[in-house]
């Protein structure tokens, strides 16, 4: 694991700086990892128009060469992004764009997937055909690809978001408000109320968004506030308790966006944000006991919760009981459980499953789709790249040098790995669902925009953090500082003796 | 700030552990039970695209098989035997589940039975997808035809049960009207919805209906046999003398009478007549007369030997339990003497009376499938003969009785006498419904042939007096039918050794 050995800047340049121009003089030059992300993309390409080529295989369909110009469309949107990180991010990690090209891949395999079995059932039940949505799905890739280039263009280096602190803490609240007081046919799908709807156009999960904004926002703040917030406080029973007041607009901040979260029963939503802000707390502070006073809290909460609303009392009892009423209240996660079962450890096989009993199995259930068909095998697989895409993202922040950058990317990260874990939880009876999508995979322009901005912020901090210091020409080391002992310059300057 | 990072990085581990740990819980540990419990629909989906065995009549004549289809079903099942078949078959629906034999062998069928467990380790070793063992039937589909062809040329609702006397082979079991298996088995749900929707909301006669096995009906004068056997047996000969008056008062009744058929003495005598005239001319004042000489419990207990008051049976099909009824006084008794008041036999119990006769009086178990064969036709099980009571009736009254039955034959009239082949049988005109001398009776025909050397015997039920109306008799509507059915089967007999 990557985190564990994770190399500081020095280590790394040491290792990497010994190379030589053939006169003998050192090079600053050191790989930027681009032949690396160009050779993954390639074999992601690969993977995915494999997996297409199952499904259509496992669906009785003939396979066609129409087929390679998907996946080589696919490759040419990537290809496309790799390009321009060349030139304006490159020393990006090359990682981060490769796993997220084969998690939005193997979700567009899924969703198609899934298109064909709903178009199979509305054949055998006589009736209208519904619309395929991979179609969207792949126009949603492609805009969402578009929007990530945009963010690292307009962004040049993240400490510019420092500037807009407040304004982007206030922005992300309100946006997030906005469902709540939209009347219900603007704001509303399947009961919860976290939508903005235009009506003919498209509809904006404002709550995708607002998270980014928020960490930003808590990123910001914390950095500034840090000293202040580490040091300060009144000790009570072995642990120091923080002042309000240095608190004070992160609190508002949370407790307005976990209040309208939870009115909108995006219950998912707001456990996400509130783990991320207490984890981003202890990250900037170094202080267990803001985790302890968070964790009591949400105790608290959750058991207020618990007692006082309908909605909160009823997904614990499915999570408890999900066979109480197998047929109803208990469906969607009782499908999910049989998915996942008959699935077993090698899974059914891509398009030999039947995924499509799970309800929403192409948004909140795409994991039991993806358990069903690739089986225990599978899905490791795809969460252990989650895994890696966090491992990734925090070994950015581990290696960048200013703070803002470090809590940022940390907490980027631990947010995308935690929803990873809320949704996937949710699906398989581990914690009690709640509604999220499972980022890069599930169907949604929202989420799929969202992930791909943040992942550009990533992509932008792993640059800086990979982007050799530049010496024009290494100082001469100061006299008072020089070694007493006789050794030849060459040397010094990494040349063999 | 790296130190919290790390800890942070160490948290996403262990969320992503505890998925995959909660992942291999439900996909390994409790793989089997969430696959296999009945609310899960796959296991319907997975056994509709496995290689589902045939059912086959005695002679291999294939009644039902699948074929492959291009579809993602894989294949398509098939009723060659069409609707002469379907009330044995039944039909293999994924929208209507499966009934009749499709139904009671889905184990063998489809390869889950425990016999068939070597084939499934071996098709899953070589790889080769799964097949289900085959089922062989009794049936001769020449019997069957013939018995099918004739009831429905006139529309008869109706049966006929065929059995082979020495062994309780079922050569034929008609139901009619009968319905088309093959739209069930459609895989496009409109053409199965299409087909159930025209045959179930409460279709009078309901073609669903297996008449041989599930519906009881009023024996009549088939129903005298019986009465014969336990007269015979507690002492009376062929040649006692009865009544041949034309009307009976009925004790303790208030002077209700029972008459004869036709309110005539018994053929047109006065006086007495012998047992053996009684029975050739059916005369209801004779039996009425000796059975309440016997007594319920004599007549109660023949029918016992002979297969009634049992619990339900199964034959691969549900076949419903026939009744004397209470017979709680004398009135009831003369009644039930006559195969009225609350005496109901099935068509098959019928035939199983007639083939005890026609087998010395050893009752022979019924049964229809003769064995089971694995996928690659290699015998499973075989039903071998099974006596069900070696002394239902005593040998020698067994052989006054075949004399006595091939009497009745020859005095009965009606079409279809054979030359050369001699019969032995029994007709009966049952009353029934609430107002029983307006409702065209349900007539009957049991017999056995060659009379001398039995190798088949036959049950004719015919509802409502066919095509006859109130007119209708046993001799006029079932006989000729009986007689054709009967000459069918020594022919097949003949003909297949």
């Amino acid at each position: 694991m990557s985190v564990e050995s994770a190399e500081v800047p020095g280590k790394r340049s040491r290792r990497s700086a010994p190379q030589t121009n053939p006169d003998g003089t050192p090079t600053v030059r050191r790989p930027t990892g681009r032949a690396a992300e160009l050779g993954l993309l390639i074999l992601v390409a690969i993977i995915v128009t494999s997996a297409l080529a199952l499904v259509e295989l496992n669906q009785n369909r003939a396979l066609s060469l129409a087929l390679l110009w998907y996946g080589l469309a696919f490759f040419v949107v990537f290809g496309v992004a790799h390009l321009i990180v060349r030139s304006i991010a490159r020393y990006a990690d090359p990682l981060l764009l490769p796993l997220v090209a084969l998690l939005n891949g193997l979700g567009l395999v899924m969703i198609h997937r899934l298109d064909l079995a709903n178009t199979a059932k509305a054949l055998r039940a006589g009736d209208d055909l519904p619309s395929p949505i991979a179609p969207t799905q792949l126009v949603w890739t492609g805009v969402a690809v578009a929007f990530f280039l945009v963010v690292l263009m307009v962004i040049k280096h993240h400490s510019t978001l420092q500037r807009y602190t407040y304004t982007l803490g206030l922005a992300s609240v309100v946006f997030l408000a906005v469902p709540a007081v939209l009347p219900a046919r603007f704001s509303e799908v399947n009961g919860a109320k976290i939508w903005i709807k235009i009506p003919g156009a498209f509809s904006i999960q404002p709550a995708e968004f607002a998270k980014i904004g928020l960490i930003i926002f808590a990123a910001s703040f914390l950095v500034a506030k840090r000293t202040v917030l580490s040091t300060a406080g009144k000790r009570v029973l072995g642990l120091v308790l923080p002042r309000a007041r240095d608190l004070g607009p992160l609190l508002i901040a949370m407790v307005v966006a976990l209040g309208v979260l939870f009115m909108g029963k995006d219950l998912g939503t707001a456990l996400l944000l509130f783990s991320v802000f207490l984890v981003m707390v202890y990250m900037a502070t170094g202080r267990a006991s803001w985790l302890i006073i968070g964790l009591l809290g949400f105790a608290a909460g959750a058991y207020i919760a618990y007692r006082e609303f309908s909605h909160v009392r009823l997904r614990v009892d499915i999570w408890l009981h999900p066979f109480a009423d197998p047929s109803n209240t208990g469906y969607q996660l009782v499908q999910s459980l049989f998915g996942l079962g008959t699935g077993g450890i090698f899974g059914t096989g891509l398009g030999a499953g039947r995924p499509d009993l799970v309800p929403f199995a192409n948004t909140d259930f795409i994991t039991a789709a993806l358990g069903e068909e690739l089986g225990l095998v599978g899905l490791t697989a795809i969460l252990l790249c989650y895994l890696l895409l966090g491992a990734r993202g925090l070994r950015a922040g581990l290696a960048v040098k200013d703070n803002f950058g470090k809590l940022l990317a940390a907490g980027l990260s631990f947010s995308m790995v935690f929803q990873v874990f809320v949704v996937v939880g949710g699906v398989t009876r581990l914690i009690p669902l709640t509604g999220l999508t499972t980022p890069f995979l599930s169907y949604g322009g929202s989420s799929l925009l969202a992930n791909y901005i943040l992942i550009a912020l990533l992509v932008r901090i792993s640059h800086s953090s990979r982007m050799p210091v530049e010496r024009p020409a290494p100082p001469p080391a100061p006299l008072n500082e020089a070694m007493t002992e006789m050794v030849p310059i060459g040397d010094l300057r990494g040349g063999t003796a | 700030m790296n130190r919290t990072l790390r800890k942070v990085g160490i948290a996403m581990i262990v969320l992503v552990v505890a998925l995959l740990g909660n992942l291999t819980y439900n996909q390994v540990v409790m793989a089997d039970r969430y696959r296999q419990d009945p609310l899960n629909q796959r296991i319907l989906f997975e056994e509709a695209t496995r290689l589902r065995g045939q059912i086959t009549a005695a002679d291999g004549t294939i009644l039902a098989k699948s074929v492959p289809s291009d579809d993602q079903y894989r294949y398509q099942r098939e009723y060659p035997g069409g609707s002469a078949y379907a009330n044995l078959t039944g039909y293999y629906s994924l929208r209507y589940g499966p009934i009749g034999l499709e139904r009671s062998q889905q184990d063998i069928l489809v390869g889950d039975d425990p016999s068939l467990l070597g084939d499934r380790v071996q098709d899953f070793l070589t790889g080769r997808d799964p097949r289900g063992g085959n089922v062989e039937l009794t049936i001769l589909p020449a019997v069957q035809q013939v018995a099918y062809d004739e009831l429905t040329a006139k529309g008869y609702t109706g049966a006929v049960v065929a059995i082979k006397p020495s062994t309780g082979e079922i050569l034929a079991l008609v139901s009619t009207p009968s319905f088309d298996p093959a739209p069930f088995a459609s895989h496009s749900e409109a053409v199965q919805k299409k087909a159930y929707n025209a045959l179930v909301p409460a279709r009078d006669p309901d073609p669903l209906t297996n008449r041989a096995v599930t519906n009881l009906y009023p024996p009549g004068s088939t129903f005298k046999l019986v009465v014969a056997a336990a007269a015979l047996n507690a002492g009376m000969t062929p040649d006692t003398s009865v009544t041949s008056s034309a009307t009976i008062t009925l004790p303790n009744t208030g002077g209700a009478t029972l008459s004869n058929f036709g309110r005539e003495s018994c053929n047109g005598q006065v006086g007495d007549v012998t047992l053996t005239e009684a029975l050739a001319h059916s005369c209801n004042t004779a039996f009425a007369e000796v059975a309440m000489s016997l007594g319920a419990d004599a007549i109660r207990n023949q029918a016992i030997a002979l297969g009634m008051d049992s619990t339900e049976s199964n034959i691969g099909l549900r076949v419903s339990a026939s009744t004397t009824g209470e017979m709680a006084d004398q009135a009831a008794v003369a009644q039930s003497g006559i195969g009225q008041r609350d005496v109901v036999t099935t068509p098959l119990e019928s035939a199983v009376i007639a083939a005890t006769i026609a087998n010395n009086g050893v009752r022979m178990t019924p049964h229809l499938i003769s064995r089971v064969t694995a996928p690659d036709l290699t015998t499973v099980s075989q039903t071998e003969p099974e006596v069900a009571n070696p002394d239902a009736i005593k040998a020698s009254v067994a052989e006054q009785l075949k004399a006595m039955m091939i009497t009745t034959e020859d005095a009965t009239p009606g079409a279809g006498q054979i030359a050369g082949l001699e019969i032995a049988s029994k007709t009966g005109t049952a009353e029934h419904g609430t107002d029983p001398k307006n409702t065209p009776p349900h007539t009957w025909y049991v017999a056995f042939a060659p009379a001398k050397a039995p190798t088949v015997a036959v049950a004719v039920l015919v509802e409502n007096g066919g095509d006859a109306g109130l007119d209708a008799t046993g001799s006029k509507v079932a006989a000729p039918i009986g007689r054709d059915v009967l000459k069918a089967a020594v022919a097949a007999q003949a003909a297949g050794g």
